[in-house]
């Protein structure tokens, strides 16, 4: 039997994950590099190819910046109980050390999850003050932004957290790439949704990544209405459900 | 050398599977989602705007160049510094009569034939989506090796003497990822600021995918080919040779 967490104990969690920062920021500051690049590369060179999309009334750049921004926050989440719950698992047998402690198992799966959704909004911060930077800023609805990385971040830490659940050995972290790049690639990142034939369009809204991006695009375009709250309720319930699937399934792994 | 390679080899017959989605899966998934749904957008914006052709036609032998970068580097620095480790295979092969150069050789070789598999799957599949067409193909299977090679023999020398592999995961972020999005890959560098264009004409990978990509369409210059190829076999040399030594060093302390 699994004792309930305590907002003390998971804490004690969040810190031990924070002490980390002590000795080096750079695995937050890495985290960064890529969506820049991507931005830079994507968003400004290949949108001089794009030229204006239609139904989209801001240059390509500073419609991609708002998209590339929720996958920072979905990877930085994602990332971090994902590789790092299994590097802590497998590798540096953190838990093991842990678990004498007054933690129980439920504290460790919220504490990586309040840990993975605070670097979330830390790099969604991080990007809009890029996007600032860079001009792409189009709607000072961008600044909803850092609430909406919470939920993405809480959905996609959750989610992380129950498929490392499931894997074996490090080889495995191939197939959760397998369900993670295409999702990057075809969640509109890149494109809207009306480039895709009606009938697989479904397929596009049914992920995650989809509704996050929804969530932080509409309000930084400007367009803020109550048709936000799918998304928002769409990602309560992806991460609710995720993190009952991990606390299930970790607590019989760890046999606690 | 062949023992070598054959024990690369062996090892591989076991584990293929676990290659097949980052060299294989990564760059097809790459290819529809940017080259088919992204240039969708490019060519109804301005279809004739890269050398007369679509954006998957441009798109995808920079694909092929920068996958076949990606698979030589992390395939070269990843492995050899895991087995030039303190439990690695090379530690074990250095008590036969294999000299260190014929390891070197061995797993180069190895290299070689994940980077031909790898391209070659590809190849295929831009031959399904008509991209490239007849004799040319070889050409560009032939560009995209010896750009892998052009990464995997220089990171070979590189990582045989590493004693933290942590650094390989630093040179992939900072050095390999930058490259693959700003060498012409997804767009021609022609388009760069005038101040940038002069770096990214030095990039190796720059001359990978400009080589697959004139070989690909049919548009290669012989005087063209010649300085692509000859910079990235320059490369491809200058890292055997200095992997000969490096090995030396590391095996036979």
């Amino acid at each position: 039997m699994t004792a309930p967490a305590t907002a003390s104990r998971t804490l004690a969690m969040v810190e031990r994950n924070f002490m980390l920062y002590r000795r080096s920021v750079t695995p937050l500051l890495s985290a960064m590099v890529e969506p820049v690049l991507y931005l830079a590369a994507i968003g400004v060179g290949v949108g001089l190819l794009v030229g204006d999309v239609p139904g989209v009334h801001v240059r390509y750049a500073a419609w991609v910046a708002p998209a590339i921004l929720a996958t920072t926050a979905m990877n930085t989440a994602f990332n971090q109980t994902s590789f790092g719950v299994f590097t802590r698992i497998r590798a540096d047998r953190t838990y093991e050390a842990i678990i004498p402690t007054p933690l129980s198992i439920v504290d460790i799966a919220y504490g990586e999850v309040v840990s993975a959704v605070v670097n979330a909004v830390l790099t969604s911060i991080g990007f809009v003050v890029v996007m600032a930077v860079t001009g792409l800023v189009t709607s000072a609805g961008v600044l909803l932004a850092v609430p909406a990385s919470v939920l993405v971040g809480f959905a996609f830490a959750a989610g992380g957290l129950a498929a490392t659940t499931f894997l074996r050995d490090f080889a495995d972290f191939q197939y959760v790439q397998l369900v993670m790049l295409p999702m990057y690639l075809f969640a509109t990142t890149f494109y809207p949704l009306w480039t895709y034939p009606a009938a697989l369009r479904p397929l596009v809204e049914i992920l995650p990544l989809y509704q996050s991006i929804q969530l932080v695009r509409e309000p930084a375009l400007g367009h803020l209405g109550w048709s936000v709250l799918v998304p928002v309720a769409y990602l309560l319930a992806f991460g609710t459900l995720a993190m009952r699937i991990a606390t299930r399934r970790m607590a019989r792994l760890m046999l606690t | 050398m062949w023992r070598e390679f054959t024990y690369w080899l062996l090892q591989y017959k076991r584990t293929w599977r676990g290659t097949i989605v980052i060299s294989v899966a990564n760059p097809l998934l790459f290819l529809l989602g940017i080259g088919a749904g992204l240039g969708h957008l490019v060519d109804r914006h301005a279809p004739a705007q890269i050398a007369g052709v679509s954006y998957l036609a441009f798109f995808a032998p920079g694909m092929l160049a920068a996958a076949a970068m990606q698979t030589g580097f992390i395939e070269s620095a990843g492995r050899v510094a895991m087995a030039a480790g303190f439990d690695g295979s090379y530690r074990a092969a250095t008590t036969t009569p294999l000299t260190p150069a014929q390891i070197m050789a061995g797993h180069l070789l190895f290299i070689a034939f994940r980077l031909a598999t790898s391209a070659a799957a590809f190849v295929v599949v831009m031959l399904a989506f008509r991209v490239t067409h007849g004799w040319w193909t070889l050409g560009a299977l032939a560009g995209a090796l010896l750009t892998g090679l052009a990464f995997g023999a220089p990171a070979a020398a590189w990582a045989v003497g590493l004693r933290q592999t942590r650094h390989i995961n630093s040179v992939f972020r900072f050095v390999i990822m930058p490259m693959y999005l700003f060498s012409g890959t997804f767009f021609a560098v022609a388009e760069l600021p005038g101040w940038l264009r002069p770096v990214a004409y030095a990039l190796p990978l720059y001359h990978g995918a400009a080589l697959c990509r004139t070989l690909s369409l049919g548009t290669a210059t012989l005087a063209g080919t010649a300085v692509h190829a000859g910079i990235l076999l320059a490369l491809a040399v200058a890292g055997i040779a200095a992997a000969r030594v490096a090995y030396r060093r590391r095996l036979h302390p």
